[in-house]
């Protein structure tokens, strides 16, 4: 059988020590640093830009590229900032990375502000998971312990600290100049861009913000060589990334696996759908990804083929949902959620998540007007392009896609006066009882 | 409530090494209000005050702030706050039942203690483990695959004082002002234990050994 799982960050997870320095360099650990200390920072960017590496999470801007940006020789210091805001719907990779190999993260930030000229890094964490927090302070100590951070690491007399800095719950602190304000002390609300970070980030001074993926994987791309990993993947989407499997699948979960697998493949390794039920609707890439169907499993999971589809790659996060569950009240929920995690900043986004809610959850309930239809794409229409930062360009997501894909269903609760589906029928407790 | 002059001495030179970790002050003002919410369980005017003098901001400044963000709290939560996911996954899979029944059996809203202080509810959005959905937290540890019985019996526990285990995290579950104070930068020591990785942390990797797909399998990384 072809080969279609590549773990390379989840190759450890199931030792009992992995998330100590000790447990990862027994996995092959902290040998791409001395490979990196030993090229040119620039030498190391060009690695990068090599191999291909696009953002994890979620936009998939070309890494390499991003660290070129940033300004040489300008005096000023320079910060990377690791987002860890992980809150996308649907996005549930970078924890367990963090959980069970946080010290991958931490040689990536080593070799990243290596090449960038930074001498202080930080680790935007969501507050919400504790252990996560323990085990990100936990590895810097470690870490520091073992001369990998502080002054002169490992005598090539570059010196690096690492700050891990808890968030207090905002999914828009994820955007990046949203997570600069915050990470400064402020209420995390997106920046006008440009300036981009890359020019003035933190503190005005020139800043990369990547992804904790991204920075995993650049450890791998130091030790194997940017053709190893550019042979992963497909031809503008190189390298292998984790697609989170969650909802009505037989074995939900962390697959590691090439841009370019298809759902078709993930979900036979995965056992299906939920015994005796056929899939209905998915999201590529989380909750801000338009919904794709029955008819995109054969779509491959890559920027370039996903986005003809219809849809975005967006963090791999692919939600599935079997017949049993209401499209509407997805989307209804999934808007309630934007609503509650606007930021307030700019009227579009604001105002529009807000009616976009009395709408469909007129829907839901069965006394809305056919017409109500017509003024969610109105108003999805208004917000899109038009909202200060790209979670209120989202919004209209799974909103457009499920009117595209089921808008009989929409009708059907009209027709029958409610929401025809039985809410118990979709839980896991029912498959439980089944 | 006040903040004692004992504990504005305590958490001083706490405060100051918060404050030292960064280039500009500003940047503590996230820890330092899980640092105040450490000591009284909430963000009180008090240390809205204590977090303003410090780092020479007025209180409406700090205000703003605490108003933003959903894990500060202006109000006394239990010893062990409940969040039920209710995002649309976790919702669909259950979250939404598993709310509704825990708010009716402890017989509070949102954010409001039992009348012991034990435990409080409310929603949470996403919190990513969406592939152990339904999902529910107490003091940010995982509760995984949650049910309305096994929730029920979670916070029934809390409440008696049984030794209640989260699914993945630390073993021994912190009180909500320890949990905020792990958050302000000063772990415990649990660190190193505790079960991280469930069935679907390693849902892949153990096709992909089955498979004889593992890098070590393949001679080295990379090799297709």
């Amino acid at each position: 059988m072809t080969t279609i799982l590549t773990p390379e960050l989840s190759a450890h997870w199931d030792e009992p020590d992995c998330f100590t320095l000790a447990g990862y360099r027994r996995a092959g650990g902290y040998q791409a640093l001395p490979k990196a200390l030993a090229m040119s920072p620039d030498q190391v960017i060009q690695t990068l830009k090599d191999s291909a590496l696009r953002g994890r999470g979620g936009a998939g801007f070309p890494t390499g590229n991003k660290w070129a940006f940033i300004p040489q020789g300008d005096g000023k210091p320079h910060y990377l900032v690791v987002n860890a805001d992980e809150s996308e719907p649907g996005a549930c990779k970078d924890m367990p990375t963090m959980l069970n190999d946080p010290q991958v993260l931490i040689e990536g930030i080593v070799i990243t502000c290596y090449a960038i000229r930074a001498e202080l890094a930080f680790i935007y964490v969501r507050g919400e998971v504790l252990h996560v927090a323990r085990r990100l302070l936990l590895a810097v100590a470690e870490a520091r312990a073992a001369g990998l951070l502080g002054s002169n690491i490992l005598g090539s007399g570059f010196n690096l600290e690492v700050i891990v800095h808890s968030g207090a719950g905002a999914y828009i602190c994820g955007e990046e100049t949203a997570l600069l304000d915050s990470l400064e002390g402020f209420r995390g609300q997106p920046r006008l861009k440009p300036p981009f970070p890359a020019v003035a980030g933190l503190y005005a001074c020139p800043t990369v913000v990547n992804n904790v993926e991204t920075i995993a994987s650049v450890p791998y791309i130091l030790q194997h060589g940017a053709p190893d990993f550019a042979s992963f993947g497909t031809e503008r989407s190189k390298g292998f990334g984790l697609f989170s499997l969650s909802g009505h699948v037989t074995r939900p979960g962390q697959y590691e696996a090439p841009l370019g697998t298809t759902l078709r493949e993930l979900l036979d390794l995965a056992g299906g759908i939920r015994s005796g039920h056929r899939l209905k609707f998915w999201t590529p890439g989380g909750s801000s990804t338009p919904l794709f169907t029955e008819q995109h499993l054969d779509v491959p999971l890559d920027y370039e083929a996903v986005a003809a589809a219809g849809s975005m790659l967006g963090t791999r996060s692919v939600q599935l949902f079997d017949e049993t569950t209401c499209v509407v009240r997805v989307a209804l929920r999934w808007t309630q959620f934007y609503e509650h995690e606007s930021c307030g900043k700019c009227t579009p986004c604001r105002e529009g998540s807000y009616w976009l809610v009395q709408l469909l959850d007129q829907l839901e309930r069965g006394t809305g007007s056919e017409s109500d239809l017509d003024k969610l794409l109105d108003i999805c229409d208004n917000v899109t392009g038009r909202a200060f930062c790209p979670l209120g360009d989202t919004i209209q997501a799974s909103i457009t896609s499920s009117i595209q894909y089921f808008r009989d269903e929409y009708i059907e609760h009209l027709r029958y006066g409610g929401c025809p589906f039985d809410p118990a029928a979709s839980t896991l407790f029912a498959l439980e009882s089944a | 409530m006040a903040l004692s002059d004992e504990a504005r001495a305590r958490l001083g030179p706490q405060a100051a090494e918060i404050i030292g970790r960064y280039p500009k002050a500003r940047s503590a003002l996230l820890p330092l209000l899980h640092l105040v919410q450490s000591e009284e369980g909430y963000v009180s005017l008090d240390g809205i005050k204590f977090c303003a003098d410090l780092l020479g901001l007025t209180e409406a400044d700090v205000t703003g702030v605490v108003s933003f963000y959903t894990m500060y709290k202006r109000r006394p939560v239990g010893e062990y706050h409940v969040g039920v996911c209710t995002t649309a996954l976790c919702a669909v899979m259950g979250g939404d039942v598993i709310l509704a029944d825990l708010r009716e059996h402890l017989g509070v809203e949102v954010d409001e203690r039992t009348p012991d202080g034990k435990v409080s509810v409310e929603h949470v959005e996403c919190n990513a483990a969406c592939d152990y959905a339904p999902v529910m937290m107490v003091n940010w540890e995982f509760f995984d695959n949650m049910t309305p019985q096994s929730a029920r019996e979670v916070v029934d526990g809390l409440r008696a004082g049984a030794d209640v285990r989260p699914t993945r995290g630390a073993p021994r579950l912190c009180s909500w002002k320890q949990a905020s104070r792990i958050l302000a930068g000063f772990p415990d020591d649990q660190a190193a234990e505790g079960n991280t990785a469930g069935p679907p942390t390693l849902a892949g990797l153990r096709v992909a050994k089955e498979q004889g797909w593992t890098p070590d399998a393949n001679g080295s990384g990379g090799t297709q």
